[in-house]
């Protein structure tokens, strides 16, 4: 499917995972194609980085269930820093273990796990709701229980796929992105190139993390993950990460950066990008 | 020998990764990556480095860089494996501190009411679950009131008070050592309050006590080991010839 068809499948209000991690193999390509729609009121999930930071600039997002929003290289996003110390946005702001472990519990169907991580933090003050579980076994030890992370819908990017769904990665860390298809209605995994499902037989076996069953639609986005790294295909745009980040700092030098990157389609991003990456400026 | 006070910091830093045993080193900063080096180079050699992504090296790659940039491999350890790892206790952190209180609470999440920070920070990443799973310990590169504060906005970093009135699961692996700073080293006394183990040579004790947001027991404060000339030789010509430890504490 293209990005328009993606994005057009996601509605106002919904819970939406986003896979990667901090500034890593992020589904960027998707992430801007729902900065296109008029969609809003999402709540985001995520091991965030830029696709947390774009989402609320644009005013999308109501909520954020996040373990960090980093741009590894760049501690952490402006634009959510930015958010927060406006309170525009809801958070749930869990420990990294807990929001593994909520991935986990979703992904299994669960209502919670049991986790030792935020016990006597404040976690546990920032996530009223947050309960805790007592062993029925003799030991009677009180664990947090991390409801699970359910969503309506994740993102996820990768090096290769079928067009049946089945998703590749080829850089040393598939992060979480198994848990995220397991743990959402729907799933769309965006990739760097469809091959014939025979050649993914050409890395080795324990690259296929993505099964089709898990999958609702395949989108071919070369240079997708821009400007997160997708390694092997390329590293992290350090440049353009930094220029993204200083554009953050007041209305009118973001709307510029809008105006150069975000107002056309995807392949007008990559116009724009490749540009960028010859001429060190913006075209607008 | 003529050293520096990064230098001492490192070597303090050092000295706290002694009988780790064969555990993942989690060092976040200069001072902290670079003292897990030279722990494994000295006294700890079983102990467990990491490229900082996904794999643990046993030559590790050039400070600050990946396996992609050098070493050697011995083992892979994406994300996933890192919290099965803490949570089965073989691990120790030297992590940062924004706001550090007297019983070691620490803060990195953020500044103010946390539902409208003044200040965000990185938030609590992984530190509520590194406290109550194995030793922690805090660098802090400048010891100042600001750092050392009375009441920490948000319990990132659970401390002694804390894990102890919670009991149960949160104190069974809770277990903080020490804080390095630029100044000193400090410990927690048996009633679970920071205190100064050591004073850097060339600081005293009142100048901690002045830079210290409550009160801090130096009674029994000796002075900080000085580096041995083997250990000057590591830092400077094989774990950090160019330096980076004099950004993260100038001369």
């Amino acid at each position: 499917m293209s990005v328009e068809e993606f994005a057009s499948t996601i509605e106002s209000g919904m819970t939406v995972g986003i896979g990667g991690w901090g500034s890593r193999r992020k589904p960027m390509a998707l992430v801007r194609a729902l900065l296109r729609t008029d969609v809003t009121d999402l709540t985001v999930v995520s091991l965030g980085g830029p696709d947390v930071g774009l989402l609320c600039a644009a005013g999308k997002v109501r909520k954020v269930a996040y373990g960090f929003v980093s741009l590894d290289s760049i501690p952490l996003d402006p634009h959510f820093r930015a958010a927060r110390e406006s309170g525009s946005v809801e958070i749930a702001e869990y420990d990294e273990g807990m929001f593994v472990a909520g991935l986990k519990a979703a992904a299994q169907r669960l209502s919670f796990l049991p986790t030792r991580a935020g016990l006597a933090s404040d976690v546990l003050t920032m996530n009223p709701g947050l309960r805790t579980v007592t062993s029925p076994y003799d030991d009677g030890e009180e664990y947090v229980a991390m409801p699970a992370l359910r969503m309506d819908v994740a993102l996820i990017h990768l090096n290769r796929a079928d067009a049946a769904g089945n998703g590749q990665y080829l850089g040393p860390d598939p992060y979480f992105d198994d848990l995220y298809s397991m743990a959402a209605d729907r799933c769309y995994l965006s990739c760097e190139e469809i091959v014939p499902t025979e050649r993914l037989r050409e890395a080795p076996f324990q690259s296929l993390l993505i099964r089709r069953m898990y999958v609702d639609g395949v989108i071919e986005t070369p240079h997708g993950a821009h400007f997160t790294s997708c390694v092997p295909d390329y590293d992290r745009d350090e440049a353009f990460q930094r220029e993204y980040a200083a554009a953050a700092k007041d209305p009118e030098s973001w709307s510029r950066f809008e105006e150069a990157y975000l107002r056309g389609d995807e392949s007008g991003y990559q116009a724009a990008v490749a540009d960028f990456a010859s001429t060190g400026t913006r075209s607008a | 020998m003529e050293f520096t006070r990064a230098e001492v910091c490192v070597v303090a830093a050092s000295d706290s990764w002694r009988n780790a045993g064969e555990v993942l080193a989690h060092a976040v900063g200069t001072v902290p990556a670079l003292s897990a080096r030279l722990a494994r180079l000295t006294h700890s050699p079983d102990l467990v480095l990491s490229d900082g992504e996904a794999f643990f090296m046993s030559e590790p790659a050039p400070l600050g860089k990946t396996a992609a940039d050098g070493g050697v491999v011995e083992a892979w350890a994406p994300f996933s494996s890192i919290f099965d790892i803490l949570q089965s206790g073989r691990r120790r952190s030297m992590m940062g501190a924004s706001q550090l209180d007297r019983y070691g609470n620490q803060n990195i999440s953020c500044i103010g009411d946390w539902r409208q920070p003044k200040r965000q920070l990185i938030g609590v990443r992984g530190a509520p679950g590194n406290t109550v799973n194995h030793r922690t310990n805090y660098w802090v590169s400048r010891h100042s009131s600001r750092v050392f504060v009375e009441k920490v906005d948000v319990v990132s970093g659970v401390g002694n008070d804390r894990a102890r009135a919670n009991g149960g699961a949160a104190l069974r692996f809770h277990d903080l050592g020490v804080v390095i700073t630029d100044l000193a080293v400090l410990d927690y006394g048996p009633d679970g309050r920071l205190r100064i183990r050591s004073v850097h040579p060339g600081v005293t004790v009142e100048e901690v006590q002045r830079s210290t947001g409550f009160d801090l027991d130096g009674t029994d404060a000796v002075e900080t080991r000085t580096p041995t000339s083997e250990e000057l030789r590591l830092i400077r010509e094989v774990i950090d010839p160019k330096s980076l430890r004099s950004r993260e504490v100038p001369a």
